[in-house]
């Protein structure tokens, strides 16, 4: 059918080469701004462990936030974990990926996939409702925020009807409705061109701020 | 310590009390567009790597406003840390960021308005201390007290500064001292404390091995911790002076964003150590000081400082760990109250736990100590605007009650513009306790025995 080949060609391709380029000039956009020298003596020179550190601990709030976060942050775990699960985990996917790239991995098994995919469809319901109705997220929120949210849900909701796949077979075991599939992967495709523009880019600045805040803290010898 | 509103504090919901509306202070008198450009080019030109990488990795989360205690105090979303950026983050997404050209020719990001400036004054200024706790919270690891500092710059440049600070800032940029505390005043002070406390107060020596400073509120309001230095310093057996050419450590340059007025002040210390020789500058019980000297001062000077830069606290935890500083036990109970400049910003959080240490107390840690510490509400500058008292004070309440909670009876910290707001909270609420020096408490339990020079 004409549309699945074109989103499996052209639209592929486009969005791919959107996704990789505006990231880099996002990266770049960043580096190429001028680091002023430090000359104050630091008290420790640690500051790529720093960097490591940051990025590692930030994973979790410190013990006195939790109270007041730990829903949220739960949350965010859950949404995580489960988009990890249903890309890396799920046959179909795993054979998209090798198809492009040539690379694979075993799949996970049927009912951990349902649990990712329900741990997201809760996430993405969860920040929805959560920026609808907490005043600080309210007031912050802006059209990325909700672009963002929007493209995200997308290729789950038409991943959805793709479903009919049995999970433990090898891809395709049957000749799918090409419809469907079609409209998965441009929506996939929009969550790449959309990516390097909006905050869906923390997936990889999360490095660069925790790092650099890491360094510096540590070059002051604070805690972080 | 009572817990309810104080009967005048207009910010508390009443019926029959209206609340007033946001004085905006400006200096000088120029048209907007000026004052915006001024505003626009100072802001662009203080986007480096590290800004521009806080500016475009926040995901608008939130969490920030879990931290700050002027949020944790009113619940207004207004005093979230990172949405008193916004005019800032708006400048950099139209005028320096990836796609700044796109948005301005494509009118997507509306431009910054001098009447949003205005109306960000009150948060940039009077509601920030800048103690960096929302980066303990962020996911993305975003230092925004550091950005906070940044944005004032470009608040200066424009002239809209809250007036109090501005006249504060000028002043010591004219005098030397934003409290009069002026070369004059520090001798007759010095002179009289010499004669008062029988303690040698060593002004203008040709050398010394360390050279001492003073915050201003120490000179004119806790002169205890002239005398309680002076004291140490003895007892610890250093060659020491005050210079009459650079003695004032607050730095309020740095506090209103007057990057030329920081560097005059920081840059009279530095010329005052390296004139006598100085292998120590001693910086005052004084957060902010710790952070425009320490951390900022040899940037000013634009190479490495030829001496050490040590925090009262540090430098007493050294000597004490050295033994050249020996104390006597003191006993009872005490709670730290960390400056956020020192502690979580400065990276010295250990130094005052060995002095206590040493001192033979007990300390009771408040809820959240050390790198976590509630910020007193008064740092950053806060504590001179005077339309900010009563958020800054319900801020301070919730440090009140943390110490009420240890059941310590004493409280101590090694700062003199944090004691300021203590001794503020203190007459507001009526709190039963005082906020005491950390300094004050070692020379008052020096040992006889001369330290190990």
């Amino acid at each position: 059918m004409a549309l699945l080949e074109f989103a499996r060609g052209p639209a592929l391709w486009f969005s791919l080469a959107v996704f990789l380029l505006g990231s880099t000039w996002r990266l770049w956009a960043i580096f190429r701004r001028p680091a002023r020298p430090d000359y104050a003596e630091p008290r420790s020179s640690a500051a790529l462990a720093g960097a490591l550190r940051a990025i590692v601990t930030r994973m979790w709030h410190p013990r006195t936030f939790r109270d007041r976060t730990l829903v949220r942050t739960l949350n965010a775990y859950g949404f995580h974990i489960g988009l990890a699960i249903v890309f890396f985990g799920f046959v179909p996917h795993i054979a998209f990926v090798e198809r492009l790239t040539g690379l694979s991995w075993p799949a996970l098994p049927g009912w951990l996939f349902v649990v990712g995919v329900a741990l997201t469809f809760i996430g993405l319901v969860y920040v929805f409702f959560a920026r609808l109705t907490s005043p600080v997220q309210r007031l912050l929120s802006n059209f990325d925020d909700w672009f963002s949210w929007f493209v995200t849900l997308l290729p789950m909701l038409t991943g959805m009807a793709v479903l009919s796949l049995p999970f433990a077979m090898r891809y395709p075991p049957v000749p799918l409705d090409p419809m469907p599939v079609a409209i998965h992967l441009l929506s996939v495709e929009l969550l790449l061109v959309w990516l390097p523009f909006g905050k869906l880019s923390h997936a990889f600045l999360v490095f660069v701020s925790r790092g650099m805040t890491g360094a510096a803290f540590a070059r002051k010898g604070a805690g972080l | 310590m009572n817990g309810a509103p104080h009967p005048l504090d207009l910010e508390s919901p009443r019926l029959s009390v209206k609340k007033p509306e946001v004085r905006v202070d400006r200096q000088g008198e120029r048209p907007d567009d000026e004052r915006l450009a001024a505003a626009m080019t100072s802001f662009v030109g203080d986007f480096g790597r590290a800004a521009a990488a806080y500016m475009e990795s926040c995901i608008r989360c939130g969490n920030c406003a879990e931290a700050c205690h002027f949020y944790l105090a009113t619940n207004d979303p207004k005093f979230t840390p990172i949405w008193k950026l916004e005019p800032f983050r708006r400048a950099y997404e139209r005028e320096a960021g990836p796609f700044a050209w796109l948005y301005r020719t494509l009118g997507l990001k509306a431009a910054v308005t001098v009447a949003e400036l205005e109306r960000w004054q009150e948060l940039i200024y009077d509601s920030c201390t800048m103690c960096g706790r929302c980066t303990m919270i962020c996911p993305m690891g975003i230092d925004i007290a550091g950005l906070v500092g940044l944005a004032r710059h470009g608040m200066f440049k424009a002239g809209l500064v809250p007036h109090e600070l501005w006249a504060v800032a000028e002043r010591a940029e004219r005098e030397g001292s934003p409290l009069g505390a002026t070369p004059k005043v520090l001798k007759e002070r010095l002179e009289w404390l010499a004669d008062e406390h029988e303690v040698p107060m060593r002004l203008d020596q040709p050398e010394a091995e360390v050279l001492v400073t003073f915050s201003s509120i120490e000179i004119m309001k806790y002169p205890q911790s002239l005398v309680a230095t002076a004291r140490v310093l003895e007892h610890a057996g250093y060659g020491w002076t005050v210079s009459s050419a650079g003695y004032e450590a607050t730095n309020f340059g740095m506090l209103s964003g007057n990057s030329d007025w920081q560097r005059h002040a920081s840059l009279k210390l530095i010329e005052a150590a390296i004139a006598c020789k100085a292998k120590i500058l001693l910086l005052p019980e004084c957060g902010h000081a710790y952070t425009a000297l320490r951390w900022q001062g040899a940037n000013m000077l634009g190479r490495p400082l030829p001496f050490r830069v040590l925090h009262v606290s540090e430098f007493l935890a050294e000597n004490v760990a050295s033994g050249r500083i020996r104390l006597r036990r003191a006993g009872g109970t005490v709670t730290f109250h960390d400056p956020c400049q020192v502690s979580r910003r400065g990276g010295a959080t250990r130094a005052p736990r060995v002095v206590l240490e040493a001192l033979g107390v007990e300390l009771r840690e408040t809820a959240d100590a050390g790198d976590l510490a509630l910020c007193c509400g008064g740092g950053g500058g806060v504590i001179t605007v005077h339309r900010a008292d009563a958020v800054r004070r319900w801020a301070l309440r919730l440090k009140m009650r943390q110490i009420d909670a240890t059941g310590a009876a004493r409280a101590l910290t090694s700062c003199s513009n944090c004691r300021q707001s203590f001794d503020d909270g203190r007459a507001h609420f009526g709190w039963d306790k005082r906020m005491g020096s950390l300094l004050e408490m070692v020379a008052d339990h020096l040992s006889a025995a001369p330290g190990a020079a």
